[in-house]
């Protein structure tokens, strides 16, 4: 049984919530607590103290057009937004299970920095911004040099993650996770990408991977010999050279490998003549 | 601290650490031990609450995020002596065997008809997803809830 005893600080708004940052570094944040709670139970997580974002104003709402969205929201949130990408809508179904998608929210996903993570091989492909916010200012990280190792990303000590922002896109994003079922599943592998065509030459591709690596990673070896031509399914196979995938309970690292081929070679199938 | 909130529509206050897992406030300190822990991590539905109105597994919400909040446990689906349709229909279609997931699932069905009344089986089953069952074999709790109202009104008529 869990009952840490150790001091909890409420942030009801952003200021609070930088302030308390700046003055408690050390705290852990509480977000939803899906990644937290399940940490702190399997005695995983060190928590001198914890900071507590759940119903924190300034960190909610997705805009009108689906182009910025609340680290605070939720998956069952972006899971009925029409203004949303489709596959970004899809990914939210993917999530645990209703009772995670409504407490689970996309900046504890992004934070928790999971290689598993089933949002951030979107948020690469999408070329998504993440506005990260101390009391010393404002920053914009691409989410491409966000995922800096292991669990470890470019957010300071004193940083918050406030919002996301998806650029507006010509193209369509794509979105398949691959787990032992439908439900409450880890990923094997994860794959999202964006591909923009025009008279079946590519013109933009960004193609990235989870649960493959150490971290979430764009397959540049594959963008680069694709963009400029006719979309060749028979490519799929240089996803090799910027993979990683290792043995764990989930999966093996073969397994990996050749399902993170194959969902790209008929991903990239389905997009011929288009 | 001082934990104010309400619970089944019944004003609470108690003093906790922030920290502690609702599903044991719930349990210990208000001894509404409908809630069952069955995984502890999120996994299995068992400790399913609302609040206000959505679904959580209090097993991973620490009692300060409940502060000013209302909570709905298992306890709070029938009124008085009546029970909850969905109640009902779980005796009806024998939703229940040994009873360990069941305040979980009743909680999450309930969560879902509040949201849509006649929910297509498509609809129960991913409801439901999050709540494991290991007598059942599932058909039942999905008859059960895709025909909760629906027995309810032809009860009424
Ligand atoms: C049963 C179960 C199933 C799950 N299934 C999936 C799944 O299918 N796919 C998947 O990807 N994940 C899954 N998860 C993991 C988890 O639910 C998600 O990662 C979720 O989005 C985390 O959000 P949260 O708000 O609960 O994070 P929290 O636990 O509150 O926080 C996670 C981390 O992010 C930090 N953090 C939170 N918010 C911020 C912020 N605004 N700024 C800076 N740092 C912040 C926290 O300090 C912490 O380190 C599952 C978890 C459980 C328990
Ligand atoms: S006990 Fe909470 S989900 Fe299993
Ligand atoms: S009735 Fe026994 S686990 Fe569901």
């Amino acid at each position: 049984m869990l009952a840490s005893n150790a001091p909890v600080y409420t942030a009801k708004t952003l200021a609070q919530a930088l302030q308390l940052r700046a003055d408690h570094p050390e705290a852990v944040l509480l977000a939803g607590g899906t990644d937290v709670m399940v940490f702190l139970e399997a005695d995983r997580l060190e928590a001198p103290a914890f900071l507590n974002l759940w119903g924190c104003e300034g960190l909610h709402g997705i805009s009108e057009d689906g182009r910025k969205i609340g680290a605070l929201c939720t998956w069952a949130e972006l899971k009925e937004h029409p203004a949303l990408p489709m596959a970004l809508r899809a990914c939210a179904r993917t999530v645990g299970a209703a009772q995670i998608q409504a407490r689970g929210t996309v900046g504890g996903n992004i934070a928790n920095a999971s290689p598993a993570g089933d949002s951030l091989p979107l948020w690469l492909a999408a070329d998504a911004r993440f506005t990260l916010q101390s009391l010393r200012g404002r920053r914009e990280v691409a989410a491409s040099d966000f995922f800096l190792g292991y669990r470890k990303t470019a957010l300071a000590a004193d940083e918050i993650l406030v919002d996301i922002q998806l650029p507006v896109q010509k193209g369509e994003l794509y979105y398949k996770k691959v787990g032992t079922r439908l439900a409450q599943a880890i990923s094997k592998v994860v794959l999202g990408a964006y591909v923009h065509q025009e008279g079946g030459v590519v013109r933009e591709l960004r193609v990235a991977l989870g649960a493959v690596a150490p971290v979430p990673l764009r397959c540049r070896a594959l963008e680069e010999a694709l963009v400029g031509g006719p979309v060749r399914p028979e490519l799929a196979a240089l996803v090799h050279q910027d993979i990683r995938p290792i043995d764990d309970v989930r999966s093996s690292a073969h397994y990996r490998a050749k399902v993170a081929e194959n969902i790209l070679r008929t991903w990239l199938g389905s997009l011929r003549g288009c | 601290m001082r934990l104010e909130c309400r619970v089944n529509n019944q004003a609470v206050s108690v003093e906790t650490a922030p920290m502690t897992r609702l599903i044991d406030l719930l349990r210990e300190d208000l001894r509404l031990t409908g809630t069952k822990e069955g995984c502890g991590e999120g996994e299995c539905g068992a400790c399913t609450v609302l609040i206000d109105t959505k679904p959580a597994c209090s097993c991973l919400v620490p009692a300060v995020q409940v502060q000013d909040a209302h909570v709905v446990t298992v306890e709070g689906l029938a009124k008085g002596e009546q029970l909850a349709a969905v109640q009902q229909a779980f005796l009806e279609f024998g939703g229940a065997q040994c009873g360990i997931c069941t305040p979980g699932f009743l909680v999450m069905a309930q969560a879902l008809l509040n949201e849509h009344p006649h929910p297509t089986r498509e609809q129960v089953r991913e409801a439901l997803a999050g709540n494991l069952c290991r007598c059942t074999g599932y058909q039942k709790i999905v008859d059960a809830v895709e025909n909760a109202l629906a027995g309810a009104e032809h009860a009424r008529q």
